[in-house]
């Protein structure tokens, strides 16, 4: 079986992101920059399935600039065993991105394709289902189990109400949830392992996809902030203030 | 203008997030029409039909609809798009599942949780965590999107008098089944609707310590939620997480317990009305959205609260 990885590089989960003051976007100047960590969940459910002797190639891929190439590497230095850049400075948004890695697909005809639920930049939670879309396949979103029976891949999903297992025909998409797995460390000398690895670096064009963006971001701002309260010195208090001052018991 | 809302149901009830939707569509204006897809959905479509607003209920009645199966669900609103000028969805679980695969077959943008629908083509939605918003203009001919339960008010459930047509399924697409599910059963409140929400953190320690919790949400007649660090932990099931990856909430009051507040944390509670933060570390980032602090040890705090609502229920 051979597994496709989507990788973004995404602003790191740790920095606390600002609108620029014009409106016109945020501010991404020297902030860390990270593989998306549902990505992360990805790319170790596929090594993990190598591992296990059921998957025998991955091929990590990322869209976007040039220095999407350490999102790559980090993904070949995690277990993937090449990786494909598809690089292009322009916006990229959810629908160019699901034709862009159904055009990888094409070429690259994996068993399973395995993204993130969600980018935590756009938190657009899209790209699988449009992916799978296009590419007329089964979708397993939301994905916190995997287990292959006969022919079958079945998935275990986080849905409102709690879990739902469904039953896909492959190939397939899946997309990680939080509890999949947890993602290993990378060690050293497989950072230095994943410098060797094959990267190839193709531009949409190449692809035949037309990735002019459908929607336009007229501005960004921040929300209003909310006014940190009062603390109260004892539990009589609170109850007390819940009561009678803000009424919500 | 003419617009689609896709119903969330169990094929047994209407799932009050729908109603959020069609206030949504209200908003941007024109004819709604609401579809249910499942089997054995009558009663559903029934109560669709009561919402004010709605003008049509069409109902696909299938077996393979019968679990909200996206390949399924999206094929057959496709067959239906044409007419529309919009298509809105819950910004829940199954509305993220099926409509991005829906926009993608009809060849348009998706927009992911709407909060404020500045015109026809212009709406507002959160990005990085709830850290931003984005307005957003679309130029598709046919604007697709989830809507975030929480920004709009409930639509009236009675009153309305659509009718009621039936659409012809499109063939099971064979792609997945359905194999089971395990629900968490709780006779508390679904989180999303809950007056007051009672959440538990890291800090809880121990699944078992969530008996804390409950035993006040009981008094309270409040939901309970959780941090992702708890239910990663175990301590509690998936759906009770709040936040940017699990759920939206915005209830009356929101009593976070052991929880430190990161972001994206914050990002699923802080459109709440009240915020009571428990933690007993004075600098927990939760304390600068709380209405009301307490520093205290949970384990000695929470008894305490659940004794002082009963003397409150007491004193009547
Ligand atoms: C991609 C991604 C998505 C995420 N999505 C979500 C999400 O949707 N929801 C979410 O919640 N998190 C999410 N997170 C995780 C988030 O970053 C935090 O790690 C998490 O919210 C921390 O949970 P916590 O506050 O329970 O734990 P901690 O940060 O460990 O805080 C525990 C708190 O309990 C307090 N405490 C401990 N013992 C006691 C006691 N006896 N009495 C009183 N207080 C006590 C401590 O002082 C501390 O403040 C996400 C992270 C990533 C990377
Ligand atoms: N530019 C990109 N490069 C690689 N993968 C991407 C890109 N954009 C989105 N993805 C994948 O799609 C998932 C969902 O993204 P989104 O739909 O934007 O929330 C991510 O977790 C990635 O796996």
């Amino acid at each position: 079986m051979k597994i496709l990885v989507a990788v973004k590089r995404v602003v790191d989960y740790n920095v606390k992101v600002r609108a620029k003051a014009d409106g016109t976007g945020v501010e991404t100047a020297n902030v860390k920059m990270s593989m998306n960590p549902f990505d992360e969940i990805a790319v170790e459910e596929a090594v993990r399935l190598q591992e296990a002797g059921k998957a025998k190639e991955i091929v990590a891929v990322s869209l976007g600039v040039a220095a999407c190439q350490d999102t790559i590497r980090t993904a070949l230095a995690m277990g993937a065993d090449r990786g494909v850049l598809v690089e292009t400075d322009a916006e990229l948004q959810p629908l160019a991105v699901a034709k862009l890695l159904k055009a990888v697909a094409d070429q690259e005809k994996p068993d399973l394709i395995i993204l993130g639920k969600q980018a935590i930049d756009d938190d657009a939670n899209q790209t699988g289902q449009m992916l799978a879309a296009l590419l007329g396949w089964a979708q397993g979103t939301f994905a916190s189990k995997l287990e292959f029976v006969a022919d079958a891949l079945n998935v275990t999903r986080e849905v409102d109400g709690g879990l739902e297992t469904v039953a896909l025909k492959l190939p397939a998409v899946i997309t990680a949830d939080l509890r999949l797995n947890e993602p290993r460390f990378v060690k050293l000398p497989n950072i230095m392992k994943a410098k060797k690895k094959p990267l190839a670096v193709l531009k949409p064009t190449d692809l035949g996809v037309d990735v002019t963006p459908r929607l336009v971001t007229l501005k960004v701002q921040e929300p209003p902030k909310r006014q940190a309260g009062v603390k109260v010195d004892s539990v009589t208090t609170l109850v007390d203030k819940l009561h009678n001052e803000a009424h919500v018991i | 203008m003419s617009i689609l809302v896709i119903a969330e149901h169990d094929n047994a009830v209407l799932k009050a997030a729908t109603l959020n939707t069609v206030t949504a569509a209200t908003q941007i204006g024109g004819d709604i029409t609401v579809l249910v897809a499942g089997h054995g959905c009558g009663a559903v479509a029934q109560a669709a039909a009561q919402i004010v607003g709605v003008k049509l209920v069409l109902v696909a009645d299938a077996p393979h609809y019968a679990h909200q199966l996206a390949e399924n669900v999206a094929a057959l609103v496709v067959t239906l798009a044409g007419g529309y000028s919009h298509i809105l969805a819950p910004a829940t679980a199954t509305g993220k599942n099926t409509l991005p695969r829906v926009a993608a077959l009809l060849d348009v943008a998706q927009l992911s949780d709407v909060i404020k629908v500045e015109s026809p083509d212009t709406f507002v939605r959160p990005i990085y965590a709830g850290n931003v918003l984005a307005t957003i203009q679309s130029s598709d001919k046919i604007k697709v999107m989830t809507v975030r339960g929480t920004a709009f008010p409930a639509a009236a459930t009675t009153g309305g008098s659509a009718s009621v047509e039936t659409v012809p399924a499109v063939a099971d697409a064979g792609l997945s089944s359905f194999v089971g599910q395990q629900l968490t059963k709780s006779d508390r409140p679904e989180l999303t609707a809950a007056r007051i929400i009672v959440s538990g953190g890291r800090g809880m320690g121990d699944g078992a310590n969530f008996k804390l919790l409950e035993d006040v949400a009981d008094k309270l007649g409040a939901a309970v939620g959780a941090s992702r660090a708890a239910v990663d932990a175990g301590y509690v099931p998936n759906d009770y997480q709040v936040g940017q990856t699990g759920k939206v909430v915005a209830p009356e009051l929101y009593v976070a317990v052991g929880i430190s507040g990161a972001i994206q944390h914050l990002a699923g509670m802080k459109d709440s009305k009240v915020i009571v933060a428990i933690n007993k570390d004075e600098e927990a980032p939760i304390f600068q959205v709380a209405d009301y602090g307490l520093v205290a040890d949970l384990f000695v705090a929470v008894p305490e609260l659940s004794k002082e609502l009963d003397r409150l229920k007491a004193a009547g």
